[in-house]
């Protein structure tokens, strides 16, 4: 059995926080379907803005994903950039 | 309907033989050590006023989508000045006048009476973060999922909204974000996170774009990998790359049409 050290040691926890900050995806997608829930029934109301809400549906849609995308940026550092050495 | 069954029957047949060679080409490849290759790769390294200095992936993507779009640019603006009134345009020129026409009426959308002074700067983005975006489909890693670019971006759109802000509401600009004094730490974080947000945006949406297709190319079986990609490009650079062109121009006019008034 090989001993393990401390760098093998912050790299596994790096890992692992990696994958607790994509929980962070949960948010986006509940407010994504809710956004794109509202959008279809409001095209089904008023077929006639469907253009309209297409791009207000992805305008908000994109806003709502960017807390999503903070979990993902943290995830790629720990992985990737490695700042506890 | 013999031929109709006979056409199927050649497809079918040239999709079989294409699945035979996929697989007989993966038997013959050995096992090679496989890498998910979505990182920023160094081409070469140089010294300039003691300072180390890289050049990367990103400024090969770069300068060819800039040249690129240069190109572009020239040709059409020739066909343009060239045309007279009664010749149908050809295709390419087509394409542009409906792409000038739906950027113009996009920024007429949003911007309402601002919008002669934007639709350049607004187009001119729209264009280079699309191709940034879609440039992933020839190849090339994306210049838009390295975060020194879509920080330049979110700088530019940063200044304008502050200089047209000063420029149309004077001193006001300022002495607004203290209004409700307490409220003014939250209204100048506020300010100060929205080209981190902006960039942050166009920066994730591109780059998991490229970290989930890195992931495809790299770590799956070869057969697999020769043409099923075509679909996940689809989502991940075309669908995507527009969606995050389109948000980043939308916001950078809402942001600033919130500064000058409508």
């Amino acid at each position: 059995m090989n001993q393990v050290t401390g760098q093998d040691f912050i790299n596994a926890m790096s890992a692992v926080g990696a994958g607790i900050a994509m929980i962070a995806g949960i948010g986006p997608g509940i407010g994504q379907g809710y956004a794109a829930g509202q959008a279809a029934a409001a095209v089904g109301r008023n077929p006639g803005a469907k253009s309209d809400i297409t791009s207000t549906m992805l305008l908000g849609q994109a806003v709502a994903e960017t807390t999503g995308l903070y979990g993902f940026a943290v995830a790629i550092i720990l992985m990737f950039v490695k700042p506890f050495k | 309907m013999e031929k109709k069954a006979n056409k199927k029957l050649k497809v079918l047949a040239i999709i079989a033989i294409i699945a035979v060679l996929a697989v007989l080409i993966s038997k013959l490849v050995p096992d090679i050590d496989r890498e998910a290759g979505f990182a920023i790769s160094l081409l070469y390294e140089f010294e300039l006023f003691g300072q180390t200095l890289h050049l990367t992936s990103t400024h090969v993507s770069l300068t060819i989508v800039t040249v690129v779009l240069i190109v572009l640019a020239v040709i059409v603006n020739k066909k343009v000045m060239r045309m007279d009134d009664e010749e149908t345009p050809g295709t390419l020129v087509n394409i542009f006048e409906l792409a000038v026409e739906a950027a113009d009426n996009m920024v007429r959308g949003t911007m309402g009476r601002h919008a002669v002074r934007f639709r350049n700067y607004i187009a001119t983005v729209m264009l280079f973060a699309l191709f940034c975006n879609i440039s992933s489909i020839w190849g090339l890693r994306p210049p838009t999922a390295d975060y020194g670019v879509t920080l330049a971006m979110g700088l530019i759109t940063f200044f304008l909204i502050h200089i047209n802000g000063i420029k149309a509401q004077g001193a006001s600009h300022f002495t607004s974000l203290f209004k409700p004094i307490l409220l003014s730490p939250i209204n100048i974080i506020g300010e100060v996170a929205t080209p981190l947000s902006l960039s942050l945006r166009l920066f994730g949406n591109v780059l998991s774009g490229t970290v989930m297709m890195g992931l495809i190319y790299g770590l799956v079986a070869p057969p697999i990998t020769t043409g099923i990609p075509a679909i996940l490009h689809v989502y991940f650079d075309l669908f995507s790359g527009c969606i995050q062109a389109y948000v980043f121009c939308m916001l950078t006019m809402v942001y600033i049409t919130d500064k000058i008034g409508d």
